[in-house]
Formats: C-alpha cells, structure tokens, sequence
C-alpha cells in the first residue's frame, strides 16, 4: 500500500498556510513537534509565533520562557537570514480571562466581575478553562498578527492545545460556550436580577421556582447569589464572548488554518489519533496528516532479528564446545561481544517491527491520510540544535 | 474491617483503602492502576477499579465490553477475589448525589430540563472534577450491608483503585474540594467538600506515580511529588514501568560508550556463523551499540533521581508483546512479588 507522505516543508512554506494546530494524546511530544515546526518555518523565512500551553520546563528555557507573562517574545539564536522570526509564548489563563473580561465589560463592571469570588476560582484553578482561553489567545494573536495587513507581525502562528482528558475538548470548546450562552440555565440564572425577564418568565414560573429553590439547596444561599451575580455581570459581555468563540471556530475550519495529529507508536496513543482524524474529518476540519513521533529504527537494517538470535546462539554453542577442550579466554570474551551486539539488536528490531505494525493498523484504517515518522532519539529535546533535528526528521530528511 | 485474608502478607501499603494512579501521558498509568488493582484482589479480596476521564481505557486493559454506568466485575483474582470496573460519569454522579443527599426526585429533572445539569457537568469548570471526586468518595465509603453504620461495618470494597488524570492535572484534580470549600464559605457542599478533602488526604489514601526512565516523565514525577506535598496529599510509590531488559554487560556498554568495540572481531564472529558482515551491518551494529550505551545512562541517570525521592520504587519489565489482559496479570503478580500488593 503507498501512504501518502505528509510534506512538511511544502505546508510551512505555503503562505496560505497561517495557523497549524498540533493536536494528539498527552505524552507523544506535542510540544516538541510545534516548537520544531515553528523554528523550521522561522529559519526558511516565516514569521512564526508558538503558541505552547505547558511545555517540560527544559523545552521551556530553549525557547527562552522563563516568564509566564502571557505575551510572545522573540526567541533568541534563531537563524534569521531568510528573513524569517520566530516569537514563543505560554498560555496563562488567568490573565487570558481576565484580559477578555477587560476588554468587554465596562471598567466598573470589570472589576466586579474579577472581584467575584466565583470569577476568581473559575478564572484562575478549574480544569476545562484552559482550553477556552486556549482559543481565546489564538484569536488574540490572529487578530493581532493581521493588525497591520502590510507588515503583519506574524504569518504564521503555531498552536499546541492543552493537555486535555481528551484531545477533543479543544476543539469542542468554542461550540459548549455557545450551547450555554443560549442556554435556558442563563436564563434562569440571570431572570431574577433583570426586570425585563419576568413576564417571559411567567410561562415557565413554576420549573423556574423548582429550579431556584433546588439551586439554593444544593449550593446554599450564598454561593448560588455568587453565581448569580457573575453571571449577570457577565451577561453585558455574552455577546462579544460568543461572537469570539463564534470566530475562532470559522477561523479553525478556514482554508488557511490546518492540523497536524500527532501520535507515538503505541496503541492508545494511536486510538486517540484516529479519534481525533474522524472527527476532524465529521466537522470539515482541515487535516495535513499525522506525525508518528518517537518511531523506534534499528541502523542494521539488513539484519532481520530471527536471524541475529540464530547467529548468537550459534556463537553460543561454539563458545560452549570450545570450552570443554581447550579455552582461550580472550577469544570467548571478544564472541561474548559480539553475541550480546546481535540479541541487543533482535530486541530493537522487534521494537521497531512493532511499531511498523502499529503505525501501518494506523494506515489500513486512514488509508489517505499522509503521514510522517520521526525517529525516537537517544535523549531529550530540550535546545535549538535538538529542535533543528527533530525539524529535519519531521521534514523526511 | 472485614476478616483480613491477605493479614499473611506483609505489603507496603497495608491500611490504605484508596490507590490513586497518576503519571505523565504515554507512561502506561491506565494499564498499571489495572495491574494494582489486579494484586489487590488477591487472596480474596473485593476491589474497584475506576476511571475518571472517560475514556474507556480499563475495558480496553482487560479486552471486555466498554463499561456501563454500573459497577461491572472484569476480572477474577486468587482465592475468589474479584475486580469491579467503573467508568464514573459525572451526569450520572451528579443526579445520584441530588437523589442520595437531597431526595430530589422530580426537582433533579426539572434541574436536567432547565439545563442546570449539562452546565455542571460539561460547562462549568471544575464541577465535573468535585462530582468525580465525590463519586469516588461514595464507593470507598459504602458499606457491604448498607445499613450497616460505624467504623466496624464492613466496607462494600476492600480497597479502590483510581485511574486518575495525568501528573499535569491530578493535583488540581484533587484538590478542586478544597477550591471548592473556599468558595462555598457555607452550606451543604461546603461540608460535602469538606468531607472528601479530608478522606483524599488521610492515611488511608496513597497517591502513586507511574514514569518511565526518561527525562521529562521523571521531572514531572519529582514536580508533582512536590505538589501534592505542598497541598498535603499522601504520596505513594513510584512505578518504574517499560524497564528493559539489560542485555549488554557493563564491560561491552563501556566499550561501546567509547567506540572501543573490536570491528574485526565482530565482522570474524559473524562470517563464522555464515552471516555476512557487510560494512551497513557491522557500522549498523556498533551504532545500535553506542546509541544503547548512551541511552542506558540516561537511564541510570533517571533512576538515580527517582531513588533520590526516598519513595516505595517498583519496577514493571517491558512487555515485548504490548499490553494484553494477560500483559496486566503479569505486571500484577510483578507487584506483588514487589510487596506492592
């Protein structure tokens, strides 16, 4: 069967390409990959912002973020003869909330929205606001990299999505925001403090005090008038907030943006990936294809790993037969090398054959889809030399 | 307590009742909280095996039927003792918490129809972790005879096994009660919340880590390890898992570490066994060798950070095979044979 070779170099060096989202399970070096691809795509002359969510703290420092500070700044050592830069940053939520808040509310509205305590815990400590505001600082940054049309600040911004419970929510973010701003719970939680609501509300009177009065049982008094008044604070900024999530949805279904599914060799790594290819398939997403990272090589590839345990238990019973008539001993030590050079690699290409087959399960059931392996190296990847690399790998060099 | 049968056997973690497994993504924690889950069941014992995110990875462990919103048993262990498996659903939870708690009956579908139960469990952040949390809570509280009170009744398992989310999120997992509790400054969640922060971080709760012997896994376990300490959660044993085989002798690691393996010596050896020792074999071989030995001090490196934890360490072989239902019989009787379990 001929797969379709995902070409790397040919989807960063096309203009129209101005978002590539990385997306996969936790664990298969996301974070790597979209470093890796925005430092290739800055030293063949783009201008490149990443946009990482939690990197390792090594890949971190390569990449010159020390500060969580919310803003994209210029990583240094990056080759810039082509003309190309390349920006890194890491999401803070928090501040991404509070700045959306900022920017949409009135000033004294804001600061009661970000003096309530509710606001406060969802802002700063709950899991699932990561992956809005995720989306929430993508459309900042294309919004800001599109300010001046003749001198954008970046053309290409590159995103690696929050370590999610599963790699769909990041997509599924913007679309559950606007189910529940059209919500009758909104509604329902914002009735009480707007005069205009009541006669519509006389309809549905009866659920409402069922509702409310469970509410209060449940939450108890206070926090549930917390909840009500964030809400109602909120209220004024809904509809800037859900013509955001609105957009950022088109902008990741427009031509111009793509995805990469990124995997490692492993069966769940490689479940997610499918997953997340049908379902990227389902919403009309734009998919490049799929990145098999950390794929296992063997350098002896003519030496199939039946015939390497073959030749060491050949040399193992001749070591066995020697030593029962005359031993030299240097001459068994120097065979016990070379046994142990040929079971080491049986082992690594058994690897290796495992992980052709996953990646080929992977192809029998996404025959188009193209896709690249890159190589497991020896260490971690945390400088630009070790970037550079991975950037050649993903390239097919 | 329930007539102990496994009191024989001394394990590191006699008196714990809940097993909470994280580890970074891609280190194998789904497969390894089945495992635990597995040696806990032996010598007779009841045990549940829940996962919390979703996305059906025991029943996939132990190839059955994706599991449904009831406890369902997937695997016998020795002596009779079983594993129950449990994907918890926080829509689930959530209306059997309003049923239990507060007897809602019909008032838990008006909440359903207004919407307020799709924006708990799905939209508002963090609610779905306190349901997931409280779920937990529940079956390691429940009694065998439900009407059973008091210290002395038997509990329904004798221990709980947590596939938990990954070391990125777990300690925010654990402690959105405490979060929780500091927004609810009274009221009845208020002293829900209460109760399950207190049980996460008793004696009878041990967080485990699982790593591999990379970098990025084992910073992340020493950074978590640190957290939950900051946040005071009962920290467990670190599992070593995917440990390979040594296969070289430290003599030949060395040597291969510095280039120092003979080529004439391996090219005579191979031509002697009738394998031809072309130049891409024999380079090809001296590389794999080189590259194993730089690989393998890493390895050590890592192991030597891991042990600088001071924590309970066992080590889980590599499957040559992948994981299958009988990979995690395996690496069950493996944490056993370690006191694990």
């Amino acid at each position: 069967m001929k797969v379709p070779l995902l070409n790397i170099d040919a989807l960063i060096n096309d203009p129209q390409t101005r978002i590539i989202v990385c997306c996969g399970a936790g664990g298969v070096g996301k974070t790597t990959t979209a470093a890796a691809l925005g430092l290739r795509a800055a030293e063949s002359g783009r201008r490149v912002v990443v946009l990482t969510i939690d990197p390792a703290r090594r890949l971190a420092q390569s990449l010159g973020l020390t500060t969580l500070d919310n803003t994209p700044r210029p990583v240094k050592d990056v080759d810039d003869t082509r003309g190309g830069s390349l920006d890194a940053m890491m999401l803070d939520m928090k501040r991404t909330f509070d700045e959306v808040v900022e920017a949409h509310a009135t000033a004294d509205k804001a600061e009661q929205i970000l003096a309530n305590p509710f606001y406060q815990a969802v802002s700063s400590s709950f899991a699932g606001t990561q992956e809005y505001m995720a989306m929430e600082k993508l459309g900042q940054l294309r919004l800001e990299a599109d300010r001046n049309p003749d001198h954008p600040r970046w053309d290409l911004i590159v995103v690696d999505t929050p370590p999610s419970r599963s790699a769909l929510d990041f997509l599924d973010a913007p679309k559950r925001l606007g189910s529940f701003l059209d919500g009758r719970f909104i509604r329902l939680l914002t009735a009480p403090a707007k005069a205009g609501g009541r006669a519509y509300l006389k309809v549905f009177s009866a659920g409402v005090n069922i509702a409310t009065k469970t509410l209060t049982k449940v939450l108890g008094g206070q926090m549930l008038s917390d909840v009500q008044t964030f809400v109602a604070a909120l209220d004024t900024m809904f509809g800037g907030f859900r013509k955001r999530a609105d957009h950022t949805y088109a902008l990741l279904s427009d031509r111009t943006t793509t995805f990469i599914v990124v995997a490692a060799p492993e069966r769940d790594a490689l479940r997610e990936a499918s997953y997340f290819v049908d379902r990227l398939d389902e919403e009309q997403m734009p998919l490049a294809g799929l990145v098999v990272n950390r794929m296992y090589r063997v350098s002896a590839r003519g030496l199939s790993a039946a015939r390497a345990l073959g030749a060491a238990e050949e040399l193992g019973d001749e070591a066995r037969d020697n030593s029962s008539v005359v031993t030299s001993s240097g001459a068994s030590e120097r065979t016990a090398i070379t046994q142990g050079l040929l079971r080491m690699h049986a082992v690594q290409a058994e690897i290796a054959a495992r992980h052709e087959s996953l990646a080929k399960s992977f192809i029998a059931g996404h025959p188009d889809i193209p896709m690249v392996k890159v190589p497991a190296a020896s260490g971690d990847i945390h400088d630009l030399v070790g970037l550079r690399a991975v950037g050649e790998a993903l390239a097919g060099h | 307590m329930a007539p102990d049968a496994g009191s024989a056997r001394d394990t590191d973690w006699d008196g714990v009742r809940l097993h909470i497994v994280t580890g970074k993504g891609g280190t194998g924690k789904t497969t390894v909280a089945a495992a635990l889950a597995l040696a806990l069941a032996g010598e007779g014992r009841k045990v549940l095996l829940a996962e919390v995110e979703g996305r059906q990875g025991i029943s996939q462990s132990f190839d059955v039927p994706p599991l449904a919103l009831t406890e369902t048993r997937i695997a016998h262990a020795a002596h009779a003792g079983e594993v129950f498996g449990l994907a918890v659903d926080p829509k689930a939870a959530l209306l059997e918490y309003l049923q239990m708690y507060y007897k809602l009956g019909r008032a838990g579908g008006v909440l359903e129809k207004f919407g307020a139960i799709d924006f708990a469990t799905t939209i508002a952040p963090g609610v779905r972790d306190v349901l997931l949390t409280g779920k937990v809570y529940e079956a390691v509280r429940r009694r065998r005879d439900h009407r059973a009170k008091g210290p002395g009744a038997a509990p329904a398992y004798d221990a709980v096994v947590v596939d938990a989310p990954p070391t990125g999120r777990v300690v925010r997992f654990l402690n959105v009660n405490h979060e929780v509790a500091d927004l609810a400054r009274v009221g009845p969640i208020r002293s829900q919340a209460n109760s399950i922060t207190a049980m996460l971080k008793s004696p009878q709760t041990a967080v485990h880590l699982v790593t591999l012997l990379e970098e990025m896994p084992v910073q992340e376990t020493v950074d978590t390890i640190a957290e939950l300490r900051s946040v005071g959660m009962p920290i467990g044993g670190v599992i070593i898992n995917q440990v390979r085989e040594e296969i070289l002798t430290p003599d030949v690691l060395e040597a291969a570490s510095r280039n120092a393996i003979s080529r004439a010596d391996v090219a005579a050896d191979l031509t002697r066994v009738h394998l031809r020792a072309t130049d891409a074999v024999l380079d090809g071989l001296l590389t794999e060798a080189r590259d194993h030995a730089e690989r393998v001090t890493l390895e050590r490196e890592q192991a030597e950070v891991i042990e600088g934890l001071g924590r309970p360490t066992y080590r889980l072989p590599s499957l040559s095979e992948g994981v299958d239902a009988n990979g995690i019989r395996e690496m069950a009787e493996t944490l056993m044979a370690q006191g694990m379990a």
